[in-house]
C-alpha cells in the first residue's frame, strides 16, 4: 500500500519480524495484516513516537508477553493520540514486541485510506465477535471503554473519566482474558481542544470536529506519561447481571483513575518513578 | 450411488461432475445449457430445473443424492428470470428431492450471503444473519435461496441437506465472479479501500462439494481454502494493473469508462471484506485444500 514512499527502518523491521504472527505466501496474516505495509508504516510512525512526541512508559512488563489480554485505558482528549502511543509502546518498547488490535470506531473504516491503513495493520471496528475471536487466537486487544465520549473530552477535562462501557468486561470474562489497565497523561496538552463541532462532524461523517486553541488539528510536540498497571483477572462467564459486571468495571475504572493520578504527579514532578505503585 | 447434479454444464458443475465420476459415483445432470464434451458415462438432460422434464429426470432415474448448482450467481445478470431461477429453482430442487426419495441433498451457495459492511466481523460463522442483503438487491435472491434451502433442514428432515457457503472460486476456467472482475489488464479498485478477498481454487471447491456428499453432511457450512488476501495483491499477482478510482467516480461510472458492470451496492464488496470461518466444515470432513493462495492465482493467470 505505501510502496516505496516510506523507507524501512531496519530496527523496526527486526521488531516486526519478531511479532508472533503467521504470514502467508503474500506476507499477509489470517487477519489481513501485511508484513511489508506494517513495517513501512511503523518505520514512519517510530519517528513520530520517538522524536515528535516522547513517551515515558512505566510498567510495560505488566503486559503479558504472550497470550491473550485486553489493554484498557483512558482517552486523554482530542483525537486518539493515546491509542497510537499505546500501539507505539507495544511495538517499539515492549520485549518481545506485540501488535495490539485496537477496537476502533466504525466511522474510521468508512474513510478511504484510513480503512486501507487500518485493515493492513490489524485495526478493526470494535465488534464483540471480532474481539472474542482475536482473544481466542491469543492476541492482544486495545479498548477504550469511554469510546468517542472519551476523545470528546475538552483539554480541561483531559485527566477525568467519563462513563465506561461494559463490553470489555463481558469479553474478558467470556474469554478468560486478563485486563491490563493503563493510564495515559498529556493528551490535553498535545491537542488542547476548546470545543467540538458536532454538526460539522456530521457533515464529514465523523462524531465531531475538535477545535484546538490554535484552531488547527495539529498536535504540538509533547511528552506523555503512559503507566501500565498490574493485570487484573475476574471470575465469571460474561453473562452476569449488569450490576455485577458494572461493579467489576468500577474496579478497573478506579485502577485507571489511580494510574492517571500518578501519571499526572509524575508529569508535575511531584513524585518520582520510585514512588509509583503500578 | 447415483448423484444428480443440477447446473452440471456450468464450469464448477462440470468439474464437480468429473470429480464425482472419478470417485466412483454414477452421475447424471440437468442443465438448460448443453455440455457437448461430457464424458459418455455422464448423462446430461437439457431441461430447466423448474419445468416438468426436470422432474421426470428425478422420477425416472431416482438419484440417491443430488447437488444443486443451478443458480444464477453472476452479479451483472439482470434478466428478470434470474430471481425466478434462483428461488423457484431451489424450491423445485428441494421438492423433487423430497418427492422422489433423494436421501441427501447439497446446496452449493455463496459466501457473499453474509454481505460486506464496515462494522461486520472479519470471520463470519454460520450462525450469522445476512446483514447486508438489502444493499445489494441483486444478491438478495441468492440469500433467499440459501435460507430456503436451509429451511429444508426442518421441513424435510429425510433429505438431510447440506448448505455450503463457498468463497469465490478461481482457476484455469477463468469463470466466476472474481475471475470476471479480473478479466481485463487493468482492474479498477475503490481508492483508499483494499478488502481481503477469500477465494478457493475451483478444483478444491469441487472437492469440497464431493466431500460434503461423502461425509453425508447436513447443516450449514462455510467452505474456504487458503487464508484471504488483499484484493490489490490478488490483482497484482494475477498480472493485472490495479487502478484506484475514487468512490464517487466509481459509482457514477459503473458500466462505463472501462469500469465493471456492478450494481451500486456491490461496490461495498470492493471496500469491505467477506471472509468466512470454515472450521466446522474442516472438522466434519477433514477436508484440506490442495492449492494455496499463490498457486490458485497462478492457475488463473497462466490459463489459456
Amino acid at each position: 500500500m505505501f510502496d516505496k514512499l516510506l523507507p524501512i527502518d531496519p530496527e523496526v523491521a527486526a521488531r516486526i519480524e519478531a511479532l508472533d504472527l503467521q504470514f502467508n505466501k503474500f506476507g499477509v496474516d489470517p487477519y489481513g495484516i501485511d508484513k511489508t505495509d506494517l513495517t513501512r508504516f511503523v518505520s514512519a510512525f517510530a519517528w513520530i513516537y520517538r522524536f515528535y512526541f516522547k513517551v515515558d512508559v512505566f510498567g510495560i512488563e505488566n503486559v503479558p508477553s504472550t497470550g491473550r489480554g485486553i489493554l484498557v485505558g483512558n482517552h486523554s482528549g482530542g483525537v486518539a493520540i493515546d491509542g497510537a502511543m499505546v500501539m507505539g509502546s507495544m511495538l517499539l518498547d515492549a520485549e518481545p514486541p506485540r501488535l495490539p488490535h485496537a477496537m476502533i470506531d466504525k466511522f474510521i473504516h468508512e474513510f478511504p485510506g484510513a480503512s486501507q491503513l487500518m485493515s493492513r495493520t490489524g485495526q478493526f471496528t470494535g465488534n464483540p465477535d471480532q474481539a472474542a475471536r482475536l482473544l481466542r487466537a491469543e492476541r492482544l486487544i486495545l479498548a477504550f471503554p469511554e469510546g468517542a465520549r472519551g476523545t470528546a473530552k475538552l483539554a480541561k477535562d483531559a485527566d477525568s473519566l467519563v462513563g465506561f462501557g461494559t463490553g470489555f468486561m463481558r469479553l474478558a470474562l467470556e474469554t478468560k482474558s486478563p485486563i491490563v489497565p493503563f493510564g495515559f497523561v498529556g493528551g490535553g496538552d498535545a491537542l488542547p481542544t476548546i470545543a467540538n463541532l458536532k454538526r460539522l462532524g456530521r457533515l464529514f461523517g465523523v462524531p465531531y470536529v475538535p477545535v484546538t486553541k490554535w484552531g488547527l488539528l495539529i498536535p504540538k510536540p509533547t511528552r506523555f506519561q503512559l503507566l501500565y498497571g498490574r493485570p487484573m483477572t475476574f471470575e465469571g462467564t460474561g453473562h452476569e447481571r449488569d450490576e455485577v459486571v458494572e461493579s467489576m468495571v468500577g474496579q478497573v475504572k478506579e485502577r485507571i483513575r489511580d494510574l492517571i493520578r500518578q501519571g499526572r504527579q509524575l508529569r508535575e514532578k511531584e513524585i518520582s518513578e520510585e514512588d509509583l505503585v503500578l | 450411488m447415483k448423484v444428480l447434479v443440477t447446473g452440471i454444464s456450468g464450469k464448477l458443475g462440470r468439474i464437480t461432475a468429473l470429480k464425482l465420476l472419478k470417485h466412483g459415483y454414477d452421475v447424471i445432470g440437468i442443465d438448460r445449457r448443453p455440455w457437448p464434451e461430457a464424458p459418455e458415462a455422464i448423462e446430461v438432460f437439457q431441461a430447466d430445473i423448474r419445468k416438468r422434464p426436470a422432474e421426470d429426470v428425478f422420477r425416472t432415474h431416482r438419484p440417491d443424492a443430488a447437488i444443486h448448482m443451478a443458480t444464477v450467481t453472476h452479479l451483472v445478470h439482470k434478466s428478470p428470470d434470474r430471481m425466478r431461477v434462483n428461488l423457484y429453482g431451489t424450491r423445485a430442487f428441494i421438492h423433487h428431492c423430497h418427492q422422489y426419495g433423494v436421501k441427501q441433498a447439497v446446496f452449493a451457495g455463496r459466501h457473499t450471503f453474509y454481505g460486506a459492511a464496515a462494522d461486520s466481523p472479519l470471520y463470519h460463522t454460520e450462525d450469522e444473519p445476512p446483514i447486508s442483503a438489502h444493499t445489494v438487491p441483486e444478491l438478495a435472491d441468492l440469500v433467499a435461496a440459501d435460507l430456503y434451502a436451509a429451511s429444508a433442514l426442518w421441513r424435510y428432515p429425510g433429505i438431510a441437506p447440506a448448505v455450503l457457503r463457498i468463497v469465490y472460486t478461481l482457476g484455469p476456467s477463468k469463470h466466476g465472479t472474481l475471475a470476471s472482475f479480473l478479466k481485463g489488464p487493468n482492474v479498477p479498485l475503490v481508492m483508499g479501500f483494499d478488502p481481503l478477498f477469500h477465494f478457493i481454487h475451483e478444483d478444491d471447491a469441487a472437492t469440497a462439494i464431493v466431500s460434503a456428499l461423502a461425509h453425508k453432511l447436513h447443516g450449514i457450512y462455510n467452505v474456504s481454502g487458503p487464508t484471504p488476501v488483499p484484493l490489490s495483491t490478488i490483482v497484482r499477482a494475477a498480472g493485472r494493473r490495479a487502478i484506484p478510482v475514487p468512490e464517487t467516480i466509481f459509482k457514477l461510472g459503473v458500466g462505463r469508462l472501462g469500469l465493471p458492470h456492478l450494481p451500486a451496492g456491490a461496490i461495498d464488496h470492493l471496500k469491505y471484506p467477506i471472509v468466512v470461518d470454515s472450521e466446522a466444515f474442516r472438522r466434519a470432513t477433514r477436508y484440506t485444500y490442495e492449492f494455496d493462495e499463490r498457486e490458485t492465482i497462478n492457475s488463473f493467470r497462466t490459463a489459456k
